[in-house]
């Protein structure tokens, strides 16, 4: 299931907090109406603390507000409950101010004490989230638990005074993710466990129907604190659709967005047709599509076999299997990131060439090897698009087509000597680079159990890494990509993984629907930032 | 499926006779000669290497192209020749279908057999976890067992032979239970043969036309749930070719390119009704006596 | 007859008993960390021992099994571990399409089944009755997903007859309801076509004068009550079928049943899903078997109740 944030290639440099610019709203927008979206898979849970997936995580976004916010349609931080804050000298202190008078879904006014439950809350292990890690350098984050923790602070019932163990340069992304957004003590408390299924916020949307397995229904909050926002009346998420059937309805015109996406069967058929064509948003996704190789694992542990794979693979032939929505990858970021390197080519696609690295290193005959996949389609076949492309070099590699569990344990395990990072790709969690460092190619990602499935560590790396990060000044934010950009080509020098491809998404809209393109392809809120669209009736 | 009664003799041979008399069973037979001789002669019958992506085997934009002179069945979602596919697919659901359903015929058999003849307490306790078995929802507990082992055609025919072993099993234990109590057994007791003697040599061949039944009967379930297993993509793993698994690669296109559906699923369709054919032919000719038939 | 209840009730639970353990290991020993897929990718070490202290996955495995079973006899399935909502409120609101399907399929088996092999029966020995039992081999030999897509693409997709997949109208349930009643007709095709032609046979020199109508209602009045025990025990080994292949059918249609759910939560590793859809799945094909078992002395005097 995929996973997240996407971005937009309108706005490409991390904009920062003291140039913030006030998102002008679009002069055309009505109020009222309402829209509906499908999806095929369930909705876990719209807890904010524990929500990680494709469909909820722009629910959440719009039944709960962070203290941090994105101008919408792009990757630019913005304030968001917090109306105003300050950043001590080291870097160590972040004094937010809240906005007064937002309310609750259930009318109560929100305080900064509601803040410092909500952060104590997703840090404490009895919360099982997945995104505790986030927070990681928080002051207390360690003993992290019942006692909450010591480096979030209630000044006064406007102000929370976070106090970090080090410099974080991407603090306010975190202050902005979903995990951090603020709950309702009360009501946590009072539904227990099924706070997932009652959630109560301060966003823009509250939930008003949930028939499970079948659909969702949010209707506007009146009291929201951006006057004017949203210009929905309600919209409703139906679930349970095949992808195919999405589309069908969509052109019919009983569904508005399909959630899912295009179906690939059906993407030529739409683009062929200028009606439908031009109702088709395309956008950039901070995705990236990869083969890892366990670098522990002989002959793996040769670079020169790793760098032999990576000019195997014919990355064109792979985009045309899947239709061509996607374009080749270079490096493990995607185009769209900040921290991109321009113009670098990588290894380029040549079969003689990566024959010649094998022998160098003592293949000349190439070896056998394994190939693990997540058995959802169309991942096997990309694979075996793969292996003939190993198969061509003398790589003669069986493919190993499991569960999506069961591949991410024989990685983490470390038994799996190549994986194709398909069905569980790495899509950014928020847009800055070093989202994709730490878990999936940083030493301490190589852990036993760990998500960095080559077992790569580089020392040298990880320190970069650590320094880069610490960059927090807003004026060093040019030196700080620059150091990430350094950081990358240095793993693609060692190359253990062999990027594929980048995803684009394509949304189609209803024509009912009304907004500006970037909110159907938002890199937050996807697949539309519901806040912000509106219907034209 | 009603169970069998118990039967009388070992069949005589005019019975093979008597079955190629029938219509059916003659075109199950064929049905089934016909997809053996496919598998068989894949290599050298089919055109093109089954697992060879074709760059030429895709339009520009990826999609599959329609039966043509080069393709005879046209190519599926990675440009690969399906008709070549299709062939070689044979194999596979005429291997795991016979090896799977051996297993599972044997394992029934010895539990049947066991239970059958012991009675007692180890009849009692085979017989409550063949019920035990048998509650399992099949397709879920398939789908389990294949996900603890790392699939291979032969763990793909374990797991299926794991899940269907139970039918058999109940058959033989009804059989073996009314034949043990027959006099005939008594008397060779009372002569003091040994009971390895009695199983091999006067139970054993009462069994061997039911046996010969489930035998045939069972393979169009192995196969179907094969293919089942395949659809599902917890079958053989890729790029070996199984009618299932194609259809599961190709099935997002099934609108566009149906026939990369429906000429797999003919051939399951097929080979799983010449087993039926067959089987059922059998059933009557080595057993006038069942109920429910013509 | 209460004692035999009584006893097949007792081992009825105690298959059940067996099943959950029998799951449970399988669950346990699957190679995939039920913790790390809701830990996320994000997670460090310590969160994700944290996650496993919390929900017990730390302690043996004995002790897990105990505290399920626990559970268990309080009528407390657990909670999803993904979506933290108790599973019994999940099944429970997936059990009725599960629940609706199948009784739909039942009624779509009977009709075409019965419809087919009385037809089959009067032309007896006539290309239609032999095309109709080819018809029959053929059904049963088709694997459900095949079934399922032809139906979906001639029906749904070509034609537009109906929705394709989705729930909610009658007009939703009609093409999954088929698939699955297709597979079992021809079963019912074939029993029914030999009742009749044994009451035929019978009427046929009793009733050499009666015409048309009157001989039809006559012989269905004899044929009919002859079938009808024989077509509850197929019933109930039905109810154990469709349980057990319900996954594809629902996954095709999508139509939001338990076969999903349990589909969707082995993806995921989430155990307390899969321990509860089979252990209802279970209880359904226990009871299915319970009813075909008190039926078959009906037929069969010869069969007694143990």
């Amino acid at each position: 299931m995929k996973r997240l944030l996407a971005s937009t290639a309108l706005m490409l440099c991390l904009a920062l907090p003291t140039t913030a610019q006030d998102y002008t709203p679009d002069p055309n927008a009505k109020a009222g109406g309402t829209m509906t979206v499908t999806y095929k898979d369930d909705v876990a849970t719209l807890d904010p603390a524990i929500g990680y997936d494709w469909q909820n995580w722009s629910m959440i976004k719009s039944l709960f507000d962070g203290l941090m916010d994105y101008v919408p349609g792009t990757t630019t931080l913005r304030p968001g409950l917090a109306e105003s804050y300050e950043i001590s000298e080291d870097g160590l202190v972040y004094t937010f101010k809240l906005r007064p008078g937002v309310k609750f879904h259930n009318g109560r006014e929100m305080t900064a004490e509601d803040v410092k439950y909500s952060l104590d809350r997703v840090t404490n292990p009895a919360t099982q989230s997945p995104g505790a890690g986030f927070f990681a350098s928080i002051a207390g984050f360690e003993a992290a638990g019942e006692g909450g923790l010591s480096g979030v602070e209630v000044v006064d019932p406007q102000t929370v005074k976070i106090t970090l163990t080090r410099p974080d340069a991407t603090f306010l992304h975190v202050m902005a993710l979903n995990f951090s957004f603020v709950v309702p003590k009360e009501v946590v408390e009072a539904e227990g466990a099924d706070f997932g299924k009652k959630p109560v916020g301060t966003g823009a949307f509250k939930l008003t129907e949930w028939t499970l397995g079948q659909r969702l229904v949010f209707e506007k909050n009146a009291d929201y604190w951006i006057a004017g926002v949203p210009y929905l009346d309600s919209f409703t998420a139906e679930v349970g659709q095949e992808p195919v059937v999405a589309l069908l309805r969509l052109q019919n015109g009983e569904v508005d967005i399909p959630g899912d996406g295009i179906p690939p069967a059906k993407f030529q058929e739409v683009m062929a047709d200028p009606a439908q064509a031009e109702r088709v948003v395309q956008g950039g996704q901070l995705h990236t599509g990869y083969v890892t190789m366990n670098v522990t694992q002989p002959p793996f542990d040769k670079v020169e076999v790793r760098r032999a794979v990576n000019m195997a693979i014919n990355k064109d032939r792979i985009v045309q299997i899947i239709n061509g929505r996607a374009v080749p990858a270079s490096q493990p970021l995607p185009p769209t990131m900040p921290g991109y390197t321009e113009g670098y080519a990588g290894y380029a696609y040549d079969v003689e060439g990566a024959k010649a690295l094998m022998a160098e290193a003592g293949y000349p005959d190439g070896f056998e090897t394994e190939l693990f996949v997540m058995n959802t389609d169309p991942n096997p076949r990309i694979a075996q698009a793969i292996q003939q492309d190993l198969a061509a070099i003398g790589i003669k590699a069986s493919i190993q087509s499991l569960a999506q569990a069961n591949v991410i344990e024989a990685g983490g395990a470390g038994t799996a000597p190549m994986i194709w990072s398909g069905g569980m790709a790495w899509i950014a969690d928020f847009p800055d680079p070093s989202n994709f460092y730490g878990p999936i190619l940083g030493c301490a990602g190589a852990e036993e159990g760990g998500w960095n499935w080559s077992k790569y560590c580089n020392e040298a790396l990880d320190a970069k890494a650590v320094e880069a990060d610490s960059m927090f000044d807003a004026a060093e934010a040019e030196a700080r990509l620059a150091l990430w950009s350094d950081v990358y080509m240095g793993v693609m020098e060692d190359a253990p993984w062999a990027p594929v491809f980048n995803e684009e998404r394509y949304t189609m809209k209803s024509e009912r629907l009304g907004g500006e393109d970037a909110l159907f392809v938002d890199p937050v809120s996807i697949p539309v930032n519901y806040d912000y669209v509106w219907v034209k009736e | 499926m009603t169970d069998a009664t118990a039967s009388e003799r070992m069949a005589p041979p005019s019975a093979l006779r008597r079955l190629l008399r029938r219509k059916l069973a003659l075109l199950g037979l064929v049905l089934i000669v016909v997809v053996v001789a496919g598998a068989v002669l894949a290599p050298w019958i089919a055109p093109f290497a089954p697992n060879e992506q074709h760059f030429d085997g895709l339009t520009l934009e990826g999609a599959p192209l329609p039966p043509d002179g080069r393709f005879v069945f046209g190519t599926d979602l990675l440009g690969r020749d399906l008709f070549s596919r299709v062939l070689y697919g044979a194999q596979t659901s005429l291997i795991i279908g016979v090896v799977a359903n051996g297993l599972a015929l044997t394992i029934g058999t010895l539990v049947g057999i066991t239970a059958g003849y012991f009675r007692g307490w180890i009849g009692a306790a085979l017989m409550r976890f063949t019920d035990l078995m048998m509650a399992f929802p099949a397709l879920l507990l398939a789908i389990c067992l294949a996900a603890i082992f790392q699939p291979s055609l032969w763990i793909v025919a374990m797991v299926i032979a794991l899940v269907n072993w139970v039918q058999a099993a109940r058959v033989i234990y009804t059989e073996t239970s009314s034949l043990a109590t027959r006099d005939f057994i008594a008397a060779e007791r009372t002569l003091g043969a040994g009971t390895g003697r009695i199983l091999f040599r006067h139970i054993l061949p009462h069994l061997v036309p039911t046996i010969i039944v489930w035998g045939t009967l069972g393979i169009s379930t192995t196969v179907l749930l094969e293919a089942t297993l395949s659809f599902l993509g917890v079958g053989v793993q890729p790029p070996t070719p199984s009618w299932g698994n194609i259809i599961f690669e190709n099935q997002t296109w099934f609108q566009t390119a149906p026939w990369l559906v429906f000429i797999p699923g003919a051939a399951i369709i097929l080979l799983a009704l010449a087993f039926n054919l067959v089987g059922d032919a059998l059933r009557d000719v080595l057993d006038p006596t069942e109920r429910g038939r013509d | 007859m209460a004692t035999y209840l009584l006893r097949r009730l007792l081992v009825s639970l105690l298959i059940l008993l067996g099943v959950s353990f029998i799951t449970f290991v399988l669950l346990y020993v699957l190679p995939a960390d039920p913790v790390r897929q809701i830990a996320g990718r994000s997670a460090t070490a310590a969160t994700v021992e944290n996650i496993r202290r919390e929900l017990g996955l730390d302690q043996p495995f004995l002790i897990q099994y105990g505290r399920y079973l626990a559970g268990l006899v309080q009528g407390d399935l657990g909670r999803s571990y993904l979506q933290k909502t108790e599973v019994a409120e999940l099944i429970a609101s997936r059990l009725p399409a599960t629940l609706l399907l199948m009784l739909a399929a039942i009624v779509a088996e009977l009709v075409l089944g019965l419809t087919i092999g009385i037809i089959a029966a009067l032309k007896r020995g006539t290309v239609l009755d032999q095309t109709l039992m080819m018809t029959g081999f053929i059904t049963v030999s088709a694997p459900q997903f095949v079934v399922a897509l032809l139906l979906l693409y001639v029906f749904a997709v070509k034609l537009g007859w109906f929705p394709i997949g989705g729930y909610g109208t009658f007009a939703h349930l009609v093409l999954p309801a088929l698939t699955l009643g297709i597979l079992g007709s021809g079963w019912y095709s074939r029993m029914m076509r030999s009742s009749m032609i044994e009451v035929l046979r019978a009427d046929f020199i009793r009733t050499a004068r009666a015409k048309g109508l009157g001989r039809a209602r006559v012989v269905l009045g004899h044929a009919l009550p002859n079938a009808i025990l024989p077509i509850i025990a197929m019933i109930g080994i039905d109810i154990g079928i469709f349980m057990g292949g319900i996954v594809v059918v629902e996954s095709v249609f999508g139509w939001p049943g338990i076969g999903q759910l349990a589909w969707q939560a082995i993806q995921r590793v989430d155990i307390p899903i899969i321990m509860g859809v089979t252990l209802v799945s279970a209880l359904a094909i226990v009871l299915g078997n319970l009813l075909a078992d008190l039926v078959a002395p009906l037929i069969d005097p010869r069969i007694k109740l143990k």
